[in-house]
């Protein structure tokens, strides 16, 4: 869902820069005030309700919260305290392990699936169009519909897919309430949503090859395997890696799917930072907002790491 | 959106006339496996309650029911209504603060213009279930929580970074003359805006409703945390409260599940001519 942010952040920047800078050299501005007044309503919004609820974050995590100090509003300033205890809670590594672990291979796989299919596509059959367009389907989904079909079809005893696999002599998977499968099937269930928005914007960069370059490249004898890794991987590169940054963006910010499935369980064997401080805050009965602050926080802070690499990125790109 | 830059030479009109049948074929059945969820939920969504533990289950469903559907009419209108109310303020706070914002960033040269720019950017980097805990805090405070209003305003951060973004791009595509004309028959800014950027904006306002429709209609962090013990809560919250009480009902809850999809295949079908057209023509642009 969040993946079409994505793509207009990809995509829209550039054009708008260079536009302005355009403008800038042409004249003197019209009233700043005008402006101002049609941003006003941005701005207080960005303030309201972006600002003040990080804020509101911050403060949450330096004091100890309780759900009774949070209806009398007396909670006690701990200072960095609730950090320590999330870094030294045993539940910490695991929670950073299955993180990079769920990150990384969904990408991976979101990636070479979703470029495999870009180039099969671009190469323009009857029905691609529309076939291409039916891809969308699993990104257009709410994540409770997706997730809770794949929670079914995951069922150890009446899934469909343990069902298929008993029919080759498999036996019963628990997918969902096995400690050693749990994270495996959130992943997999978590690439499937994700192949729509890499195909999309990989197979917008592939339009932008020109069909000379292939055409010089076939007539030099370059069969396909040869072009891909001479022509369409090299060309490719900035829009793989634009794509791959916002992929690892979205990823680490996944809840819904693995909450919806497996709660971050069992134990906590499928639970990433995300997962973590979500169930703190409110996975449980007893809320416990102030470590689910703290680890949010940290959740913030290395989102915007590859964050700001997404933007220098797309500045160096800008510049060539 | 398919445009090559290459007008249709020879070849490739002779390479057009024999797109191999194979690839079609091929292609089918990518979708088809890329699909089968989606049937399965279709399927199960028809299958009697007794039929759903059979092994090897129903492929289809031969003798279908409509008690899942039945009790999606009875229990669930009051939570497609409440995610229609939600998914339909969220559009109209999404349009009404970023098409100005886009407007003067774009064509009214705002001062600190890309630092805005900038921060919309990392405004979407920033997880959803950090911005739920906030809005939990604040509204808890306001005494927002479990209502519509605080809902629709939580779903929309979603959306107005996205929105902003789209229209300054699409805006400063606007050709300058058009806003020479208006300034010279005398017209403001405000009227130069809704009598002219406006209705010419007309496929990005579209683009941007309709994905903020979609992302408040499927929002499920912001409804489970802040709309928990509502009396009117969405569809989205309403499936998982449903999953939760009766485990055994799958067929019910597939079919709330395909009602819930209903929007998204809409907007599927206007894609083809509004959304995809409109987040791609940024991607192809320059």
């Amino acid at each position: 869902m969040t993946t079409t942010e994505a793509v207009a952040a990809a995509v829209a920047p550039p054009g708008t820069d260079r536009a302005r800078a355009a403008r800038r050299r042409r004249g003197p501005a019209a009233s700043q005030w005008t402006a101002l007044g049609f941003a006003a309503p941005l701005l207080a919004y960005l303030i309201l309700f972006y600002a003040y609820p990080l804020l509101r974050n911050i403060d949450l995590s330096v004091h100890d919260y309780t759900i009774r100090a949070f209806v009398q509003g007396n909670a006690e300033f701990v200072g960095f305290d609730k950090y320590v205890e999330v870094f030294t809670s045993s539940a910490f590594p695991t929670a950073l392990w299955n993180t990079a672990v769920f990150t990384v291979v969904s990408i991976v796989f979101q990636y070479a699936i979703g470029l495999a299919l870009a180039v099969f596509f671009r190469s323009g059959f009857r029905l691609s169009g529309l076939l291409r367009a039916m891809f969308l389907v699993p990104w257009l989904l709410p994540l409770i519909v997706s997730a809770s079909t794949w929670a079914w079809m995951l069922n150890s005893e009446n899934g469909i897919v343990n069902s298929v696999l008993g029919a080759f002599g498999v036996e019963q998977i628990n997918w969902l309430t096995s400690p050693d499968t749990a994270l495996l099937s959130v992943t997999i269930a978590n690439i499937w949503l994700g192949v729509p928005f890499n195909l999309v914007i990989l197979y917008s960069g592939l339009q932008n090859i020109p069909g000379e370059v292939y055409e010089a490249a076939s007539l030099d004898g370059a069969g396909p395997w040869k072009q891909f890794w001479s022509i369409t991987f090299p060309l490719l590169r900035p829009v793989s890696a634009i794509t791959i940054l916002l992929g690892l963006i979205y990823t680490l910010k996944v809840v819904d799917v693995i909450w919806i499935m497996t709660t971050g369980g069992p134990g906590n064997a499928s639970t990433t930072l995300a997962i973590w401080s979500y169930r703190e805050a409110f996975g449980t009965g007893q809320p416990d907002f102030s470590p689910a602050a703290a680890v949010g926080n940290l959740l913030i802070l290395i989102a915007l790491v590859f964050g700001f690499l997404h933007l220098q990125l797309q500045r160096r790109q800008e510049d060539s | 959106m398919t445009s090559r830059p290459t007008p249709p030479t020879r070849s490739t009109v002779r390479r057009t006339a024999r797109k191999p049948a194979w690839k079609t074929a091929l292609g089918v059945f990518f979708t088809l496996v890329m699909l089968f969820p989606v049937y399965w939920m279709v399927n199960v969504s028809f299958t009697q309650t007794r039929d759903l533990r059979a092994d090897p289950p129903h492929w289809f469903p031969w003798d279908p029911t409509f008690e899942g559907y039945q009790a999606v009419f009875a229990q669930q209108l009051p939570a497609l209504g409440t995610s229609l109310l939600i998914g339909l303020g969220c559009v109209a706070l999404t349009v009404a603060i970023s098409a100005p914002a886009g407007y003067a960033l774009a064509l009214l040269h705002l001062r600190g213009g890309r630092t805005l720019n900038f921060l919309l950017l990392v405004a979407q980097m920033i997880p959803a279930v950090v911005m739920a805990m906030g809005f939990y805090a604040v509204y808890n405070n306001l005494g927002l929580l479990n209502t519509v209003g605080g809902l629709i305003v939580a779903d929309s951060t979603v959306a107005v970074p996205f929105g902003v973004l789209l229209y300054t791009a699409f805006m400063s595509g606007i050709p300058r003359e058009l806003l020479q004309a208006a300034r010279v028959d005398g017209a403001g800014a405000w009227r130069t805006f809704r009598s002219i950027v406006l209705p010419v904006s007309r496929n990005s306002t579209l683009t941007v409703a309709l994905f903020a429709f979609l992302w408040a209609w499927s929002d499920f962090i912001f409804a489970s945390t802040l709309s928990r013990n509502g009396d009117l809560i969405p569809i989205t919250l309403s499936i998982y409260n449903y999953i939760g009480n009766n485990t055994t009902q799958w067929n019910a809850i597939m079919a709330t599940a395909v009602v819930a999809s209903v929007p998204a295949a809409i907007l599927l079908v206007v894609a083809q001519r509004y959304v995809a057209a409109g987040v791609t023509a940024g991607a192809v642009k320059d």
